[in-house]
């Protein structure tokens, strides 16, 4: 009787409660997983499922139609894997390098003064963010096979860009053996110039003359590589596409997944980076332009030194968050079939092997694995810009 | 000293009244602003006249007429084939046919009332908790709405029960997947979300823990990657004896991706109530559950409502996702219809079709969002 009656009010004490609280949750929990994975294995020697990633090394016998590295079906589902990854990469980055460009022209035109361009910022971003994502994608890869002529019957520009059903043909960029000195001189040229912005910067400091340095950096910029490149005597050829038969050989080539796939990502990503930018900039207190101005900035400092700074701080976060999103959605392509992560290792060597355990847990460690660098990014970003000193 | 009498006022100049100065103010203002607009009206000129004319002006919106003996006569599908419908503009017909499906897809016709009778309810429901805000006892109501409308909806829609032909769930399609996908989605996700929500927020170490690594998992993976565990690695984790339907895969995914979205808001919410609030229903000795339910979730709640309709918006976007695991939710249905050998390559009309229901679906959410916003954001001065 005594002992129940203490351990009644041992109950009642706050803390004792969490710590047995936890614990049954902990146990539920644990509980519920030992079921479930005995369950698992149960079902996987029940159905005749391999364990294990030796099926990583097994041939993988089907065709990828894009590979940056080489690729047959000999090769092991391992390399299906790096393919899907470096595609997943690819389509990652030229999607966030349009949907940035886009956004940042829609954001800033949504704020313009002329009605007409504000307005149709404004259509824009109302017609495209209220479409699904994969919507967008069905459709632009259906319209696109439907519009694009055959091979024979290709779209032309200037003899050098082909569009067709089978994809985009643009020229190659093929560099011979002295291009490396090109480069060489850009990465020259670009850390000339940062160490040249500092010195001035310093001047600025100490002695408060400010010198321009836009012209010389452009100059340096482009002048140093095109003049090494003009005395080595241009190691750089265009690899042209040219009909052979049915189809084009030679030359670079997006395929129509693919072009679906970063047009879509791209043009539904801008109009959330592009409401970032905007309120970006409209978060920038009137005041301080005004205060600019009085203290007699010109319109281009004013901009650069005191609106753009803050207007960042607010946009850079929910833009990074929105690259993360491109990348997440770019595993749609499943849709349509281009070869990135989920769709040609977590769909067609899950088809074919069955383990699927194992391969949706490594494609799921991929997308963490991704979104953590991004996260990172974030964090960093966020720090380097929160305001100082206050 | 001289009497000067006063000049009768000018004239507003032309180019300062009316639509002229409006044109010079908004569009012509600079040259820059000039060479813009011109470059806009140009732009819209390339768009708009072959849209227009692809959508409505050449568009079949009949099968098309035969000249008999004089009469001309209206082909009916039996009579006209595909390609009398035109192939240089929208065939809508094809819309007008199928509209069934892309509605409730394989649902049985003679069954559709079913359907019809959930929507009904629900705009019923909605109207009823609208009406009944004074009335006294308009918290039973409002629970015993909650708690019958989705027993009697899913008795409707499902059957097998009162007389009702059973449907299953493979015959479910159309628009009516996807509501059915959303809702669902939406009322099973919340209140997970908000014990994950609660979680996140717990002093208790474990709890907190498990709360935080789920929902950040679930995060950072696409939803494609959650619908294929649903699907494949979920009916591994339970016995043979229980089977699960395809479409209760995906649902079971989506409400646990979306449970970990609404606690992230949900959280937020949390986090923007004082301090105070927290102490104050400690010192009148509420207990943990008593707290939250009557003191923090009302007001946490109440503040996150512009959010979790954002967040319902999302969701309902990637209901369209549901297709790549095999459900036939109205875009799968664009497909589908297609491929019937009498209507071969209608996708076009289909994909706009599909576009213009979701985006007027989806714009009309999103501006109730930001009504929503508007109304509860009380900072604005004006």
């Amino acid at each position: 009787m005594k002992q129940s009656k203490s351990l009644f009010s041992l109950l009642s004490n706050n803390e004792v409660r969490g710590y047995v609280f936890q614990a049954v949750a902990l146990f539920a929990i644990v509980f519920m997983a030992y079921v479930a994975i005995d369950n698992l294995f149960i079902n996987i020697e029940a159905r005749s499922i391999h364990t294990g990633f030796s099926f990583l090394k097994n041939r993988a016998g089907f065709d990828i139609s894009e590979f940056l590295i080489d690729y047959t079906p000999e090769h092991s589902n391992l390399r299906v894997f790096y393919v899907g990854l470096l595609n997943t990469i690819v389509v990652a980055i030229v999607g966030i390098f349009f949907a940035t460009i886009i956004g940042l022209l829609i954001g800033i035109a949504r704020l313009s003064n002329n009605y007409l361009i504000s307005k149709l910022a404004g259509g824009y971003i109302e017609l495209f963010r209220n479409i699904p994502v994969l919507l967008q994608i069905l459709f632009w890869y259906n319209i696109s096979l439907i519009i694009f002529p055959h091979p024979r019957k290709s779209f032309e520009f200037f003899d050098a860009i082909f569009i067709n059903k089978r994809g985009f043909y643009l020229p190659k960029p093929i560099a011979e053996d002295g291009f490396l000195w090109v480069v060489v001189a850009l990465v020259v040229a670009i850390v000339s110039v940062i160490a040249m912005k500092r010195y001035f910067k310093k001047k600025h400091e100490k002695t408060g003359t400010y010198t321009s340095t836009f012209l010389y950096s452009t100059l340096l910029v482009i002048g140093l590589p095109a003049f090494v490149y003009f005395i080595i005597g241009s190691p750089l050829h265009l690899d042209y596409p040219a009909l052979k038969g049915f189809n084009f050989k030679g030359g670079m080539v997006f395929s129509p997944e693919f072009t679906a796939l970063a047009f879509a990502l791209s043009v539904y990503t801008a109009t959330y980076i592009a409401e970032a930018i905007r309120s970006g900039i409209e978060a920038v207190d009137k005041g301080q332009k005004e205060a600019a101005a009085a203290i007699g900035l010109t319109p281009v400092q004013s901009l650069k030194l005191v609106v753009m700074p803050q207007a960042l701080r607010v946009a850079i976060p929910p833009t990074i968050n929105q690259y993360l999103n491109l990348t997440k959605n770019s595993s749609l392509a499943t849709a349509i079939g281009y070869p990135e992560l989920m769709s040609a290792f977590g769909g067609t060597v899950l088809n074919q092997v069955g383990q699927a355990v194992e391969i949706l847990g490594m494609t799921m460690l991929v997308y963490l694995a991704i979104s953590l660098a991004i996260s990172l990014v974030l964090n960093i970003v966020n720090k380097k810009m929160s305001i100082k000193g206050r | 000293m001289a009497i000067y009498e006063l000049n009768a006022p000018k004239k507003v100049p032309i180019t300062q009244i009316g639509a002229i100065r409006w044109l010079r103010h908004n569009l012509f203002s600079s040259w820059i602003n000039a060479a813009l607009t011109i470059s806009a009206i140009y732009m819209l000129y390339i768009v708009i006249p072959p849209l227009l004319d692809w959508m409505i002006i050449s568009a079949n919106f009949k099968f098309g007429t035969v000249d008999l003996f004089g009469y001309s006569i209206e082909f009916s599908e039996a009579m006209a084939t595909n390609n009398d419908c035109g192939r240089s503009a929208a065939c809508w017909p094809y819309i007008y046919e199928k509209i069934y499906m892309f509605t409730y897809g394989f649902y049985p016709r003679e069954e559709s009332w079913r359907p019809d009778a959930v929507f009904w309810l629900t705009l019923g429901a909605f109207i009823v908790i609208k009406l009944i805000k004074k009335y006294k006892h308009k918290n039973i109501v409002f629970l015993a709405i909650t708690i019958m409308y989705p027993i009697v909806s899913f008795i409707l829609i499902s059957g097998g029960s009162f007389g009702l032909v059973h449907v299953e769930t493979h015959q479910w399609g159309g628009l009516m997947l996807t509501l059915v996908i959303a809702s669902v989605g939406i009322l099973v996700s919340f209140p997970i979300g908000i014990l994950l929500a609660l979680g996140r927020q717990s002093n208790l170490k474990v709890i907190n823990f498990l709360s935080t690594i789920f929902i950040e998992f679930i995060r950072a993976v696409p939803l494609i990657t959650i619908l294929f565990m649903a699907s494949f690695v979920l009916p591994l984790f339970f016995t043979e004896s229980m089977d699960f339907d395809k479409l209760l895969r995906a649902l079971i995914g989506i409400a646990l991706f979306q449970a970990a979205y609404f606690a992230e808001v949900v959280r937020g919410g949390l986090q923007a109530i004082p301090k105070g609030q927290y102490e104050a229903a400690d010192a009148i000795g509420l207990n943990y559950i008593k707290k939250n339910v009557l003191i923090i979730l009302p007001q946490a709640l109440k503040i996150s409502i512009p959010n979790l309709v954002g967040s319902s918006i999302s969701l309902f976007k990637d209901t369209t996702l549901v297709l790549i695991i095999g459900l036939m939710d109205m875009l799968a249905m664009v497909n589908m219809t297609s491929n019937d050998p009498y209507w071969l390559g209608r996708e076009t009309e289909g994909f706009v079709f599909v576009t213009m229901v979701m985006w007027v679906l989806l714009y009309s959410m999103s501006r109730y969002s930001r009504k929503l916003e508007y109304r509860f954001n009380t900072e604005h001065t004006n």
